[in-house]
């Protein structure tokens, strides 16, 4: 069995379909982050609550952390249900089943692609310049997409056993933007609570975006070996549970 | 080669299979209560065997187990008793349609499902011309699949299926959809396949079909092989019963 191409279709597939419907395509890609951006900046700039005002470029410090954030709501919620959601897929063909979460994950690349360069386009226009740490950028991004991976594995195998699991990921995610620094600093949390918060991939990964491009300094490193560890015991974990359920997809799809 | 073996093969559902949200969880937990209820068998202590470059047709009544039997020979699902052997590339053509997106068009799905078959992409992208040529629906082939006739989708699944060069097809009802000229050139192909010595395991409830296709049918009655021989005593036997 050619892996590669199975995944590489999948994939094709699921991006196809989410933009053939699609008149504006891409555009809403770039659309939604933006629109979020002008709220937020209106009303934590404009209406100026206490916290916000020693934050510079407030716009850009929010962007940072929404694209992380608009990136797990997206593959965790959709990545969840795939399974279930393919179960006519998964009940009639023998293929590899892991192919079908890993590329429902990786099928939101493009989209992600776009909002980074929108992302670092408006750093750009905003004044910050181009420094070596944006090395670290991908090498980030990848930590954070395979605890994505781990994640969407573990959910959509749990799914198809208990089918609330979609409404408990989707709770989940919109706890989380008040859990996670989207829209305020990590500072204002107290240093004995940040241990939590830093358990967070996706936390890590906002602080990192910030360190590097507003700041123009290399990311924590404590943080960034916390974070390739919680990505890698995650995606482990997915992966073991997945291989030990995948045996009674059939049965209970 | 394809060789089919099956040894004393059961496969069970939970009769609770149903019940999979989380309050039931929990009160199975908290009442710690094991469901105690007789599992259902879909196929009960199955024996048989299919030698490579023979064909074996599946009867019986709905229910009886035959799609399970399918779906088991097929690699899908795992068996909860008894061992199968399967050798060579097994290929299943176990519903009209699986594998196929609405959305995206003929030449997209026949990529989609040559890989979802286990075809490499050189394969597939070496059989696009002859499955299109066998598919025989013209310019349909780029256009959305939900636009397609059942008859067109079953011309090209089954054109997929017959050219990833299967050691065994797993055939499930869908021979029927197509008209009489299709029907007579999937026999010219599965009769061309099993001089290649490639192993056919289908069901069909047309006997025609069956009559056209077989070596020997084997009867499925509940779970349980009822009886094997060529498809005119089978078949005799079977329709006498009902």
């Amino acid at each position: 069995m050619d892996h590669a191409f199975v995944l590489r279709t999948l994939i094709l597939k699921d991006f196809k379909i989410r933009y053939r419907n699609m008149s504006l395509g891409m555009l809403w890609s770039v659309l939604n982050p933006l629109i979020m951006m002008s709220v937020l900046t209106f009303v934590f700039t404009v209406l100026n609550p206490p916290n916000v005002k020693n934050i510079s470029d407030y716009p850009l410090f929010f962007l940072c952390g929404l694209i992380p954030y608009s990136f797990l709501s997206v593959t965790w919620g959709t990545g969840t249900n795939c399974i279930v959601d393919n179960a006519q897929l998964l009940k009639r063909t023998k293929m590899p089943r892991e192919a079908v979460p890993i590329a429902s994950v990786l099928a939101a690349g493009l989209h992600l692609l776009i909002q980074l360069g929108l992302l670092l386009g408006i750093t750009l226009v905003n004044g910050h310049g181009i420094n070596v740490y944006w090395l670290w950028l991908p090498l980030l991004w990848a930590v954070a997409v395979v605890f994505v991976v781990g994640l969407v594995l573990l959910c959509s195998a749990l799914d198809v056993f208990i089918r609330d699991m979609r409404y408990l990921v989707e709770s989940s995610v919109s706890l989380l933007f008040w859990f996670m620094p989207i829209f305020y600093s990590a500072n204002i949390i107290k240093p004995s609570h940040k241990v939590i918060w830093e358990l967070n991939p996706l936390t890590v990964l906002i602080l990192a975006q910030r360190a590097v491009l507003l700041e123009g300094q290399a990311p924590e490193m404590r943080l960034f070996w916390k974070m390739c560890i919680v990505s890698g015991i995650t995606l482990a974990l997915g992966w073991i549970v997945f291989r030990k359920l995948e045996q009674k997809f059939y049965d209970y799809l | 080669m394809g060789l089919i073996r099956f040894q004393n093969v059961s496969k069970t559902f939970a009769r609770t299979a149903r019940r999979q949200v989380l309050g039931s969880h929990l009160r199975n937990i908290v009442s710690r209560t094991k469901s105690a209820e007789e599992p259902f068998f879909a196929v009960r202590d199955m024996t048989f065997s299919v030698e490579p470059g023979r064909s074996l047709g599946l009867v019986g009544s709905n229910g009886a187990g035959k799609s399970t039997t399918l779906a088991l020979a097929a690699g899908i699902c795992q068996p909860s008793a008894g061992t199968i052997e399967v050798t060579g590339r097994a290929v299943g053509l176990l519903e009209l349609g699986s594998g196929f997106h609405p959305e995206l068009t003929g030449v997209e799905n026949l990529y989609l499902n040559a890989a979802l078959l286990g075809m490499t992409e050189k394969e597939a992208k070496a059989a696009e011309p002859r499955i299109a040529e066998f598919a025989d629906i013209g310019d349909y082939i780029y256009e959305p699949l939900r636009t397609y006739s059942s008859g067109m989708m079953l011309r090209l699944a089954f054109a997929v299926a017959v050219h990833s060069h299967p050691d065994v097809l797993i055939v499930d009802e869908v021979i029927g959809v197509g008209d009489s000229a299709f029907q007579q050139k999937c026999n010219e192909r599965l009769r061309q396949l099993r001089q290649n010595r490639v192993t056919i395991l289908c069901t069909s409830h047309s006997g025609d079909v069956l009559r056209d296709m077989c070596d020997e049918l084997l009867w499925i009655d509940h779970g349980q092989v009822k009886r094997r021989g060529t498809p005119d005593e089978v078949l005799a036997a079977y329709l006498h019963q009902h």
